[in-house]
């Protein structure tokens, strides 16, 4: 198991089952900068639980007025694909360009198509 | 939890494998076609170390760089300065947590990199080992550290390690009222009484040398320069970026009525660039090397705040910790 | 095949700001303008009150900065700092247009018998439990008042009103939840929170002391009678302990007999606060920043 992309290695060095009493594990943070949009990943922070890291979030991530809505997730509890079966995992969509409109362009220049 | 991949390379025999020469592949591949690193691609262990030394560097530079200025929060002499004055160093505490993240994607923890910085062993800018005996220090920290810090930092949101990047995206949006505040503070203080006039040059006279030192050593000098710059990381050398900022600092001067303190000077039109005086290189090598005027207080002030703080950072996981023991009872009590 | 790699971390570029009032209720950020409003002398001196309590709070809390126990600390605390004066500037503006003062007139210019501030907000940080303690009362009250003076027939100390209290709400938020952790974490927290509330509760009662001039604004609708926050306040501050599993300390300091702030009596700490304050503006009369 292993974390996203801002957070990779981190997870498993700083987080609360390897640290000193005193220190807090990482979160990830995803903030949603307005309504219809989706969270956006924006970072990480270290608090101690949840309720304190959402707050944290908002005061480190939100002072400019960037978000709605705030979600935070443990940084260990992210599963990511793996990097070194890049292939295995994202060849398939190459060559199937079918899957695109602008495939078809026989029908460019139709109205509402 | 396994260990990252890369880890556990780095501790094999120098051979490469088939993996590693596959991953060099790859990442050559990226670097060449100008497109990011991310946190769990193959990289160089050299480049990982480059990029943890260089992000953890300057998320330290950030934390230090609060001390000086929060010096003047409390005495800041209209309620609106104080409170821009307390939203920058605040701002820079939010800076220097987006960059310890980023190193953290590298596999090093903030804690380690805390210890680092307050035993002394990890480097910060060392412009923050200067003092701030003025209100005018502000102004000309604003104007002129944080105008070369941009100069420094908007090429590194290009930086090929993807975190680093998007990490400075969001410091050189936020830290454009820097600059602007500073320049603020000194027109301000030039359009003022005699004293205040006084009190702007002096500390402009102070910042002039330290902010170019900033930009680091020249490059015929700058050990790790051209690998950074092979790599991606950074995208001007060190002569380029001094030239630059002078050239943006030279009119604005004017406009503020202020003196840069050169005698020498003076655009050269042949060289297309502006002659400068010799850099006192023996200041920059003495305050790096931490006998700068303000070395020992600054990193006193944190390690005594880290200590202070350990009580309380202790309760909170501990709170944290009872807790999820006692909703796993709850859990428990229920099936 | 070669794929076109765009920049992936976008332009940077200054982020257009519809910038927000800075100071709530005075319809303009730089100073009274055509039609600003003119507080009325009873009105300009309960102003003066309220904002000497957010001011000094707002210094108090500034020393936090690059000292708080966490750097996300750091942010949180100068986050409450900032709220607190924004809501000092907009009544110290408006409580120095019944004399043609300006905020920074009133901030930097006042001697200490002139402060009108209530006790609790001048005294010292102590440690973070301390500060988390005087948070705690602090925040209460002002959800407490704030939330009523939105409804002042007074216009601009309503639009004051109604932009704090969502800020202290917020406020009371942290407290609260730090008051959870530091009662509820280790022996050590816990020890050091009891006393920081013990520290700090001599001052409550001040808050909730009516006098002639708050007594006459508030039958206009004007002020918030200080007596008439005390049961909300000590609620609020009551369901906290109740989850910490705190006993408000036995014993209260009354301090009528004394003076207590709102008449310009203070501790002996709002001094020093005030020189540290004061002493650059001072050395420089006249001058403009």
């Amino acid at each position: 198991m292993s974390t996203p992309g801002a957070s990779t290695g981190a997870a498993d060095q700083a987080g609360a089952s390897t640290g000193a009493a005193d220190q807090w594990p990482l979160w990830e943070v995803f903030v949603r900068a307005g309504r219809g949009l989706s969270h956006v990943h924006v970072g990480s922070l270290h608090a101690p639980d949840a309720e304190l890291a959402v707050r944290n979030a908002r005061d480190l991530y939100t002072r400019r007025g960037e978000g709605v809505s705030i979600w935070v997730v443990p940084a260990d509890a992210v599963t990511t694909s793996d990097p070194d079966a890049k292939g295995a995992f994202f060849e398939s969509p190459a060559g199937k360009n079918y899957r695109h409109a602008v495939y078809y362009t026989k029908s460019e220049g139709v109205k509402h198509l | 939890m396994t260990a990252p991949a890369e880890l556990r390379r780095a501790s094999e025999p120098a051979e490469p494998t088939a993996d590693e020469l596959a991953g060099q592949a790859a990442f050559d591949e990226l670097i060449a076609a100008d497109s990011r690193i991310e946190p769990r691609d193959w990289m160089p262990e050299a480049y990982r170390k480059t990029l943890i030394r260089q992000i953890s560097q300057h998320a330290h530079s950030e934390i230090i760089g609060m001390q000086p200025e929060s010096n003047w929060i409390s005495r800041a002499p209209s309620l609106k300065r104080k409170a821009i004055l307390m939203a920058k160093v605040q701002d820079e505490a939010g800076h220097g947590l987006y960059l310890y993240s980023a190193a953290q994607t590298l596999g090093i923890g903030r804690e380690e990199m805390m210890r680092q910085l307050i035993e002394g062993r990890a480097r910060y800018s060392s412009i923050f080992n200067y003092p701030t005996p003025t209100w005018a220090d502000m102004g000309a920290i604003g104007w002129l550290v944080d105008g070369a810090a941009i100069c420094n930092q908007v090429p590194l949101c290009r930086a090929s390690y993807g975190p680093y990047g998007r990490a400075m995206v969001r410091i050189c949006k936020e830290e454009s009222f820097h600059q602007r505040q500073g320049f603020e503070i000194l027109l301000e203080l030039m359009q003022g009484t005699e004293a205040q006039r006084r009190m702007a040059q002096d500390a402009v006279n102070r910042w002039y040398w330290p902010s170019l030192m900033m930009f680091g050593p020249p490059d015929d000098e700058s050990p790790n320069s051209a690998q950074s710059m092979a790599w991606n990381i950074k995208r001007f050398s060190n002569d380029e970026l001094r030239q630059r900022f002078v050239g943006m600092l030279v009119p604005q001067a004017e406009v503020l009525g202020v003196t840069l303190p050169d005698p020498e000077l003076a655009w050269n039109e042949e060289r297309q660039a502006y002659d400068m005086s010799e850099i006192d290189w023996t200041e920059f090598h003495e305050v790096l090397a931490g006998r700068g005027p303000a070395n020992a207080e600054r990193l006193r002030r944190r390690r005594e705040a880290h200590e202070a703080g350990a009580w309380v950072r202790e309760a909170a996981a501990e709170y944290a910790r009872k807790q999820a023991d006692r909703a796993a009872e709850l859990a428990g009590a229920v099936a | 095949m070669t794929r076109p790699t765009p920049d992936a971390h976008g332009e940077v570029s200054v982020d257009r700001l519809a910038l927000a009032e800075e100071l709530a209720g005075t319809g303009s950020a730089s100073g009274p303008g055509e039609g600003a409003r003119i507080a009325p002398p009873e009105t300009a001196e309960y102003a003066l009150r309220l904002g000497d309590d957010a001011l000094v709070l707002a210094q108090r809390l500034g020393d936090w900065i690059t000292r708080a126990p966490e750097l996300e600390e750091d942010v949180a605390l100068g986050n409450i700092a900032l709220d607190l004066i924004g809501h000092a500037r907009s009544l110290l503006h408006y409580a120095g247009s019944a004399t043609g003062r300006s905020e920074d007139e009133l901030a930097y210019w006042r001697d200490e018998p002139e402060w009108r501030n209530a006790w609790l907000f001048e005294q010292p940080n102590g440690d973070f439990a301390c500060t988390i303690a005087r948070q705690l009362l602090a925040s209460c009250y002002w959800f407490e008042l704030n939330t009523a003076l939105s409804a002042s027939t007074d216009p601009i100390l309503a639009a004051v009103g109604a932009k704090a209290v969502k800020e202290v709400d917020y406020h009371r938020d942290h407290a609260a939840q730090w008051t959870l952790r530091l009662a509820g974490g280790t022996e050590e927290s816990r020890r050091r929170m009891i006393q920081g509330v013990a520290d700090v509760w001599p001052y409550l009662d001040e808050l909730f002391e009516d006098d002639e001039l708050v007594t006459r604004l508030a039958a206009d609708g004007v002020a918030v009678l200080p007596s008439s926050l005390r049961a909300g306040t000590e609620a609020a501050i009551a369901q906290v302990f109740a989850e910490a599993e705190l006993e408000p300390p036995a014993g209260r300091t009354a301090f009528t007999a004394s003076g207590g702030g709102r008449r310009g009596k203070h501790t002996e700490h709002l001094g020093p606060l005030l020189a540290e304050l004061q002493v650059l503006a001072r050395q420089h009369p006249g001058a403009s920043w």
